[in-house]
């Protein structure tokens, strides 16, 4: 299966896959600190009820953030 | 034998910091403020002892949680400034660092930040009971051996683990040796002339100021050092962006070096957890909504109905203490003074405790089990569309407590233009020193009983702290159309565990709140109550001596009874009085809102602080006389007579018009002082004054003018 590499921003719910890259520096730089680096495994777990924030599940914890800036993070899919 | 050693407490947000700090000290500790800034500073205290027998005198400083050293909001400054800058007067000689061990690949990452800062560190790797319970195995002697610190697994809600921390402590102090990673090997050029120029202790801090420069003007350091660091970034083209992602990376990759040979972690998946299933409900679409709704109402319900049997005893303790001291003390000026004066403003303090103590009880039951996170989760879009941030959510629900450490608590919102609208609109939030004045406006224009089983005198209490939200929201929708500022918004938030309160923690918390609720406005109320004293019990001379006079010949002539007499008389001085002055100057502006110079002198010394109003209606009607002082104040007030229409002075329209002035009214000096600091610009809080002021002017003169008979 080809691999498929889309924005954070645009998974479902319970979609997992693999931090690819960042297309915003400023933002990464808050991101990776929180423990969002490429390489490490995440999952859309949850989306607020009106559509944003989106929750993920990253080196177990939870992050909670923005589409706005789950947009600037590549994801490689894994269903 | 004895030593003194300086402890900083460092950790992220959510690691269970402040229940270490507290198993360590005690009720030993006491908040003060950081020099220059309005962060609460939390220290405490403790004495040790080591095995030697030497003793150990420790100050413990709690700094407030952070991911990195890299701060990306201005509460994130402080640990930032007092572990980088060796000179500032909090500079710790040890480092208790605080791990979330469910999370440690997270959590080293700051630990790991300050080994390179070569400041001895203790790691604490805490809640031991989730990660037993997850099946997580941690190989603690190998982490220890490997980052070269005493490593201690904690379990804080049960104390597990504080005896051999203790241990630790009153070890001899060893500063990390090797480097966590080579930082010098991204900018050598940089870091060289750094340590070599401005002498800066440590290759990290030299890196770290580089990427920092904003901050280190913070920085206790003589001047030509800090042009001559900003210099040299600019000589070797310094990039601090880049140069902190690399940082970042290298860290991380070590860190999962190092777990992979000292954490064991089975596959947990989320969807297992406790958690995960609780947020299904708290964060459901419908559900969601309505369970916020349904625990801010229970919590009204409940600090109403709880807190009046405590209060009813209070206001009749105080009302026998005050005969008591009538009548066992020689009539006269003192007597006045104490009873009049002082007891009665005492009262008007200590009778809301129990609703502020149920109050902070409550916010911090949310914040503490996790659910206030997933509040500003859900709320973020909403709150997102009137300017502000889902964090927002946090301090505008604290300032139901108190607007000031709920300004404070904006520093966790990155975005300026949110953090400015939050603050901005905070005080229109009904906070706990509105309570008394409602409480007494409600009781004395809104009947007893109940609609629909519930309690109706609630019910208003309810309303009227909704409408303090829905003005906040209104305003700040306008403000976003006002104020101009392109910058990114942020909203990247951990949603912790769901965790069961930690009482003793809220326990010493609340202690804290109720102290500072109590002397510190008490101080204010107080004084304000004697101030009112003096202003109502004189006037200008010769006045009160004529009154006296001119009733002198009346009760000789026997027309009307002693008792009325006397009543007539305090009544005339009072207006006579200065106090009774400035009421009256100011009768014709607040006459249209319905009300009248005593209440018109209330409203002036609640310009200091709104809860004065009690006090000063307390002190403006003792000041009657001997029968009354058997009365609450509440009585009082109901059995006063409006002159003009022969009925009740508080009539459903006038309470009605009194409560909305204080829902909207900015009448706090301690929230003008914070927004000025907190904002660095003294038009904020001007303007804040003024917007709050007009709209409650406004809506009082609506309502009054509609409901008057």
């Amino acid at each position: 299966m080809p691999e498929t590499v889309r924005t954070l921003s645009s998974m479902r719910k319970g979609q997992k896959g693999v931090i690819d890259s960042f297309t915003d520096y400023e933002l990464s730089l808050k991101l990776l600190e929180m423990g969002c680096i490429p390489g490490e495994l995440i999952e859309v777990i949850r989306i607020a009820p009106l559509g944003d924030p989106i929750a993920i599940s990253i080196s177990g914890y939870m992050l909670g953030l923005r589409k706005a800036e789950a947009s600037t993070v590549r994801v490689r899919i894994q269903e | 034998m004895s030593r003194k050693i300086k402890i900083a407490l460092v950790g992220n947000p959510n690691s269970g910091k402040s229940t270490v700090f507290n198993a360590l000290t005690g009720l030993r500790q006491k908040v003060a403020n950081f020099p220059g800034v309005t962060v609460e500073k939390r220290i405490g205290y403790t004495n040790l002892k080591s095995d030697s027998g030497e003793v150990v005198e420790a100050e413990i400083i709690d700094l407030p949680g952070t991911y990195s050293l890299y701060p990306k909001s201005p509460e994130e400054i402080l640990p930032f400034q007092i572990l980088c800058d060796p000179n500032n007067e909090s500079h710790p000689d040890l480092t208790i660092v605080i791990a979330d061990g469910t999370n440690l690949k997270r959590n080293l990452f700051l630990c790991s930040q300050i080994l390179d800062l070569k400041i001895p560190v203790i790691l604490i790797i805490n809640m031991m009971d989730i990660v037993l319970y997850k099946k997580m195995s941690i190989d603690f002697k190998g982490l220890s051996d490997r980052l070269g610190i005493p490593v201690i697994p904690m379990d804080g809600r049960s104390g597990k683990g504080i005896t051999e921390l203790k241990k630790a402590i009153v070890l001899p102090l060893v500063s990390p040796v090797k480097d966590f990673i080579d930082v010098r090997e991204f900018a050598p050029e940089v870091v060289d002339e750094l340590r070599s120029i401005v002498k800066v202790d440590s290759n990290y801090n030299a890196f770290l100021g580089a990427n920092n420069l904003h901050i280190i003007s913070g920085f206790e350091m003589q001047q030509w050092k800090k042009d001559k660091i900003i210099s040299i970034c600019e000589q070797h083209k310094f990039d601090p962006q880049q140069m902190q992602a690399r940082e970042t990376l290298e860290r991380y990759k070590v860190i999962t070096l190092i777990l992979k040979d000292h954490l064991t972690s089975l596959e947990n998946p989320v969807q297992k957890s406790n958690s995960y299933k609780i947020d299904s409900f708290l964060t459901h679409r419908v559900w969601g909504y309505l369970i916020f709704m349904v625990v801010l109402f229970l919590i009204f319900q409940v600090i109403f109905s709880w807190a009046s049997y405590p209060m009813d005893l209070i206001d009749s303790g105080f009302v026998s203490l005050s005969q008591f001291v009538r009548s066992s003390l020689p009539s006269g000026l003192l007597n006045d003074l104490i009873v009049d004066g002082i007891l009665a403003g005492l009262n008007g303090i200590v009778v809301f405790v129990p609703q502020i103590t149920l109050l902070f009880f409550f916010v911090a039951i949310l914040e503490d089990t996790g659910y206030m996170a997933r509040v500003s989760f859900i709320m973020d879009r909403v709150m997102k569309k009137f300017g502000m941030n889902g964090k927002s959510l946090i301090p505008l629900m604290s300032s139901v407590a108190c607007a000031v450490p709920a300004i404070m608590s904006t520093r966790t919102i990155q975005n300026r233009k949110e953090r400015l609208i939050t603050i901005m609109v905070t005080p229109l939030m009904s906070c706990s020193a509105r309570l008394p004045v409602y409480t007494l406006l409600i009781a004395l224009v809104i009947p007893k009983g109940s609609i629909y089983g519930f309690n109706m005198q609630g019910l208003v209490m309810m309303i009227l702290y909704l409408l303090g939200f829905v003005a906040a929201l209104v305003a700040a929708l306008a403000m976003k159309y006002i104020i101009k500022k392109k910058e990114r918004s942020f909203f990247v938030m951990e949603l912790p565990m769901y965790r069961v309160p930690r009482w003793s923690s809220i326990g010493i918390h609340l202690l804290e709140k109720v102290k500072i609720f109590l002397f510190d406005a008490g101080k204010v109320i107080v004084a304000i109550s004697i101030i009112l004293w003096v202003l109502s019990s004189f006037g200008p001379s010769g006045v009160f001596d004529s009154i006296e006079k001119k009733y002198e010949g009346q009760s000789l002539s026997g027309q009307i009874q002693a008792s009325e007499v006397s009543r007539l008389v305090q009544t005339e001085k009072l207006e006579a009085s200065y106090a009774g002055k400035l009421g009256h100057f100011i009768e014709p502006a607040i006459e249209p809102l319905g009300f009248d110079w005593k209440i018109g002198i209330a409203l002036i010394t609640s310009f200091a602080a709104r809860e004065v109003f009690v006090g000063t209606m307390s002190t403006i009607y003792s000041v009657g006389g001997d029968e009354s002082a058997k009365l609450t104040i509440k009585e009082k007030m109901a059995a006063e007579v409006n002159p003009h229409t022969g009925g009740p002075r508080y009539t459903f329209a006038v309470g009605l018009s009194l409560m909305l002035f204080y829902a909207f009214a900015m009448q706090c000096m301690s929230t003008v002082a914070v927004v000025y600091r907190e904002t660095k610009r003294i038009r904020y809080p001007l303007i804040q004054i003024l917007y709050m002021s007009g709209l409650a002017y406004l809506a009082s003169l609506i309502v009054y003018q509609l409901l008057k008979p």
